[in-house]
């Protein structure tokens, strides 16, 4: 991973709303940030008005693990948007957290090349044109 | 045949798939298919009275059934919009059928197109897929599909021959209709296996072939229907499914929701589907298929490469699949790529499928596939008794 070709990239960035704020707050701090329901205490992923399993409007962020397993992966080599094309090839994931969510991401860091389904990952921000992302390492 | 009813499809219009237009319109395109269908009807433009349509990114975003009813100089009694991905062709015949029976009106034009041009536009998008898939750099549709083929293989040890031997019997069910994209272009196993990595595991060659084109099906009502120029091509039972957008949310990465879908249409039909002539299964990608065949309890979860050795796919073999070639054959044109398995279907099941018609075809099963494995909808389809 080449960090000059990620900060110049003028790809689509995350376009926040109040509700989705803390999570990109979270990570300009290198944090991963998730919502838990107060009502029947399950974590999900993306940032909701209401818990999806049961409709609570009576959810809180927490500062989660960071923690995770690569669930299934994909090199890459011909990306869709044409912005992406400088970092071509790289490796998008789901992962999932240790708090039970399953989010997509970006792998990164010396052990991209090699990774596993199953393997553990870790999360590390990163800079990605004017906007700073949370990407995962394989640990 | 004892299997109810639902109401009928009984006029096709397929536009021939091309790469590329220059200076078409999407409503011209549609124009086109919705005059050809209700010609094969043998009904006219005022006896249309229902109208189902799809969404048109880009072009009419909102008001889009009364912008196609004004442009085809119709004023329908029901229209809509159906928005269901690759599903919605195969979610307008069920909802189609579902107005003519509550009354609201009697002849239904359901109607998908686009157009190839230059410069296509984007969609302006403020939603979860857009915040939370797009800036990690997983625009479009490849990136799902390779994360759940990648996850097949690491759950079941399916193999790339596997899931490319797909793409090449498409290929070669292709060799039979002249409209197909690939017509002239076989394909082997080497080929498929030799062509670029997209999105890996993706190879270049087990996902569809964007074109320019539309379709148009007419249905009304079984009694109605066998008045009418054709045999009818009858509703026999449908089901459907959503489970999610974004491929993190999916229950399952090796199991869609067509598996409902199609268990829900077989019981309302009350067939079983080793009974059916034609399997006419959705296929963007090679995976997609191979997730069908388990999904729809032709063999286990896993086996579909197993048991495709023991079976043959073409219009003479013991499993007819996608006769037509299927999108991987044909071409995909955007969201009327669905309807191409709806109108295989149809030519079969009226036994009109020249060179490649499946003898004594009596029913078939159509999938429709939207988003990431997200939207499903199956119906079973059956000939006339």
């Amino acid at each position: 991973m080449h960090e000059q070709v990620y900060q110049s990239l003028m790809t689509p960035g995350p376009i926040p709303n109040a509700i989705s704020e803390p999570f990109w707050s979270a990570a300009r701090r290198n944090e991963l940030a998730l919502q838990r329901c107060e009502q029947c205490s399950q974590w999900f992923f993306y940032p909701r008005a209401h818990c999806p399993h049961c409709w609570s409007e009576r959810i809180s962020w927490h500062k989660a693990s960071g923690q995770g397993v690569i669930k299934t992966f994909s090199v890459i080599h011909r990306p869709s948007h044409p912005a992406w094309l400088p970092a071509a090839p790289y490796v998008l994931a789901l992962i999932e957290l240790a708090e039970g969510p399953t989010m997509l991401s970006q792998l990164t860091g010396d052990r991209v090349v090699g990774a596993k389904i199953g393997q553990s990952v870790s999360l590390r921000c990163v800079p990605v044109g004017d906007f700073i992302l949370p990407f995962f390492e394989p640990i | 045949m004892k299997a109810r009813c639902f109401g009928a499809i009984v006029g096709i219009g397929e536009l021939k798939p091309v790469r590329r237009t220059q200076g078409a319109t999407t409503l011209g395109f549609i124009g086109e298919a919705v005059r050809m269908a209700v010609a094969d009807a043998g009904l006219d433009k005022d006896s249309i009275d229902g109208l189902l349509v799809g969404p048109q990114v880009g072009e009419t975003p909102q008001h889009v059934p009364a912008t196609v009813a004004e442009y085809l100089g119709i004023r329908p009694s029901m229209a809509n919009v159906v928005d269901l991905g690759g599903a919605s062709g195969a979610g307008m015949v069920w909802r189609a059928t579902a107005a003519i029976a509550m009354g609201m009106c009697d002849a239904v034009v359901c109607v998908l197109a686009n157009v190839r041009e230059a410069d296509p536009p984007r969609s302006p998008n403020r939603n979860p897929i857009r915040e939370f898939d797009v800036p990690f750099g997983a625009s479009g549709a490849n990136v799902s599909y390779a994360l759940s083929m990648r996850r097949h293989m690491a759950e079941f040890g399916s193999t790339p021959e596997q899931f490319a031997r797909i793409a090449v019997l498409a290929r070669r069910n292709a060799q039979l209709n002249p409209n197909a994209i690939f017509y002239g272009q076989p394909a082997t196993i080497e080929d498929v296996l030799g062509s670029a990595i997209i999105a890996s595991p993706l190879h270049m060659l087990e996902i569809v072939m964007p074109v320019a084109g539309g379709a148009a099906l007419v249905v009304v009502s079984s009694e109605r229907a066998r008045s009418l120029k054709h045999p009818p091509v009858h509703l026999l039972g449908a089901g459907e499914k959503i489970t999610h957008r974004a491929i993190s949310q999916a229950p399952s990465l090796t199991s869609g929701p067509l598996k409902a879908a199609i268990q829900k249409a077989l019981a309302h039909a009350g067939v079983k589907v080793t009974d059916m002539s034609l399997l006419s299964l959705y296929d963007c990608y090679t995976i997609m298929v191979g997730l069908t065949l388990e999904d729809a309890g032709l063999c286990e979860a896993g086996r579909f490469g197993h048991w495709m050795n023991d079976h043959s796919f073409d219009h003479e073999g013991d499993f007819p699949l996608n006769t037509h070639g299927g999108q991987l054959g044909c071409g995909q044109a955007d969201l009327a790529g669905g309807m191409t398995h709806i109108v295989e279907a149809v030519l079969q099941l009226r036994h009109e499928a020249g060179q490649r018609q499946i003898p004594n075809a009596q029913m078939a099963l159509v999938t429709g596939n939207g988003a990431t494995i997200s939207e499903a909808t199956a119906l079973v389809l059956g000939a006339d008794a």
